[in-house]
C-alpha cells in the first residue's frame, strides 16, 4: 500500500514536472526539420526572409483543430506577406490516433486547400520541446539573428465555436504587435483541446 | 388548483428533457467547484471526442455505482459542441448507459475559467477535479479504475 502511494506520489510529481516544461515568451525556440505533406522536409532556416513563424501544433481529428482550420488558413494568407507565415504541425502518433497519419494530412490538407506547411513531427521530438500539450497550440516566433524567440504561446482566439462571435484575435494582436514593434500582450493564454496522442 | 395544473402542463415537458443535458456557462458550474463540506465531489471535463477521456469514463462510472450510498457525488462536465449534443453526445450516454449526473459547458471564451478550475490545468482533455472539505486536489491526466479509488477512498470525509 505504501509502495502504491508512493509510485502514485512519483507519478504526481512527474506530471506536474512535465507540465511545467516547455516554452514560455522570451525563450528561444529550437528548428527541426519535418517532413511537409508535398514529401520534402521544411526547416525554419528554409525561410530566410521571414520576420517570424506562426507555429501551431493541430491534427486532423480533433474537433477544435478543425474548427480552427479556415482562420488558420486566413493567418497565413494575411500574415505570409507581411513575414509571419503558419507552420502548421501534426504532434500525434497515428497508431493512436489513425486519422492523423501522414497520408490522411495529405487528404485533408487538400480537401481544406493548405496553403502553408503542414509537417509531420515524426518519433514525436519536437512538440514536447516546445511544450505543447494540446491541438490547436500555438508558438509565435520572431526571428533575430538566425535565433527564433518566443513571443506568444496560446490560443488563436477567444471562441473556439462561433468566429464571428470572437472577441479577442490573440494571435492575429500578438503578430501586429511585433509588425510595429512591440511585444504581445497578452503573451500567454489557455484553451480547450485535444490531448497529444501518445503511447503510454 | 393551479399547482395542480401547472404540475400536469410541466408533466409531459419532463418526459420529453429526460433525455436532454443541460448546458451552463462557467458562471454556473462555478459554484459547484468550491462546495466544500462532506461530500467528496469527483468532476470530470471530458468530450466525446476525447479518446483518453472515453478510455477512463467506465472508471468514473464504476466508482459512481461503487460510492452510490455514501457521500461521493461525480460530475461528468461534458466540453461537447451545443450542435453535437443530440447526435453525439446523448447517443454515448445511452449506449454506455451512463448514471453519474452530464451537464455541458459552453463557454468558449475558456482562457477566462481554464484557470480558475485549476491554475495547473493546460486545458487539455480529460481533467478531474476531486474534492471536499479536507482534500482538494486537480489532475490533468487519465484515470484507471484503480487509480481513481485509491485517491477517492483516501480522502473520503470520515463520518
Amino acid at each position: 500500500m505504501k509502495n502504491k502511494l508512493l509510485s502514485l506520489l512519483f507519478s504526481l510529481t512527474f506530471v506536474s514536472l512535465s507540465m511545467a516544461q516547455g516554452y514560455v515568451a522570451g525563450d528561444k525556440a529550437i528548428d527541426f526539420k519535418l517532413k511537409n505533406i508535398d514529401g520534402n522536409y521544411v526547416s525554419l532556416a528554409d525561410f530566410p526572409d521571414a520576420k517570424g513563424f506562426i507555429v501551431i501544433f493541430t491534427c486532423n481529428h480533433c474537433p477544435y483543430s478543425v474548427a480552427y482550420e479556415d482562420r488558420i488558413i486566413e493567418l497565413d494568407k494575411k500574415f505570409k506577406p507581411l513575414g509571419y507565415p503558419v507552420i502548421a504541425i501534426n504532434p500525434n502518433d497515428p497508431e493512436i490516433q489513425p486519422q492523423d497519419g501522414f497520408e490522411e494530412m495529405k487528404t485533408r490538407a487538400a480537401e481544406k486547400g493548405f496553403t502553408f506547411p503542414y509537417l509531420f513531427d515524426e518519433g514525436q521530438k519536437v512538440y514536447p520541446v516546445y511544450g505543447a500539450n494540446r491541438t490547436p497550440h500555438v508558438f509565435l516566433l520572431q526571428s533575430e539573428n538566425g535565433t527564433n524567440k518566443v513571443m506568444y504561446v496560446g490560443a488563436i482566439d477567444d471562441n473556439y465555436q462561433d468566429e464571428t462571435a470572437v472577441k479577442e484575435k490573440y494571435v492575429e494582436n500578438a503578430v501586429n504587435a511585433l509588425i510595429v514593434g512591440r511585444k504581445p500582450d497578452p503573451n500567454f493564454t489557455k484553451a480547450i483541446g485535444c490531448t497529444i496522442k501518445k503511447k503510454n | 388548483m393551479r399547482n395542480f395544473i401547472f404540475v400536469l402542463l410541466f408533466l409531459p415537458g419532463i418526459a420529453v428533457f429526460s433525455q436532454s443535458v443541460p448546458i451552463v456557462d462557467f458562471e454556473q458550474l462555478q459554484p459547484r467547484l468550491q462546495l466544500s463540506n462532506d461530500t467528496t465531489y469527483i468532476v470530470n471535463f471530458w468530450a466525446t471526442w476525447c479518446l483518453p477521456c472515453i478510455k477512463e469514463m467506465p472508471a468514473f462510472q464504476k466508482i459512481h455505482e461503487e460510492y452510490i450510498s455514501q457521500k461521493v457525488k461525480v460530475l461528468l462536465v461534458s466540453l461537447d459542441f451545443v450542435k453535437h449534443i443530440d447526435s453525439r453526445l446523448i447517443p454515448f450516454i445511452e449506449k454506455h448507459e451512463l448514471t453519474p449526473e452530464v451537464i455541458v459547458l459552453n463557454d468558449p471564451d475558456a482562457n477566462a475559467w481554464i484557470d480558475k478550475v485549476s491554475p495547473r490545468w493546460s486545458g487539455a482533455l480529460p481533467a478531474t477535479l476531486i474534492f471536499n472539505k479536507n482534500f482538494r486536489e486537480f489532475f490533468e491526466q487519465e484515470f484507471t479504475y484503480l487509480s481513481l479509488k485509491q485517491i477517492v477512498e483516501s480522502n473520503l470525509v470520515k463520518q
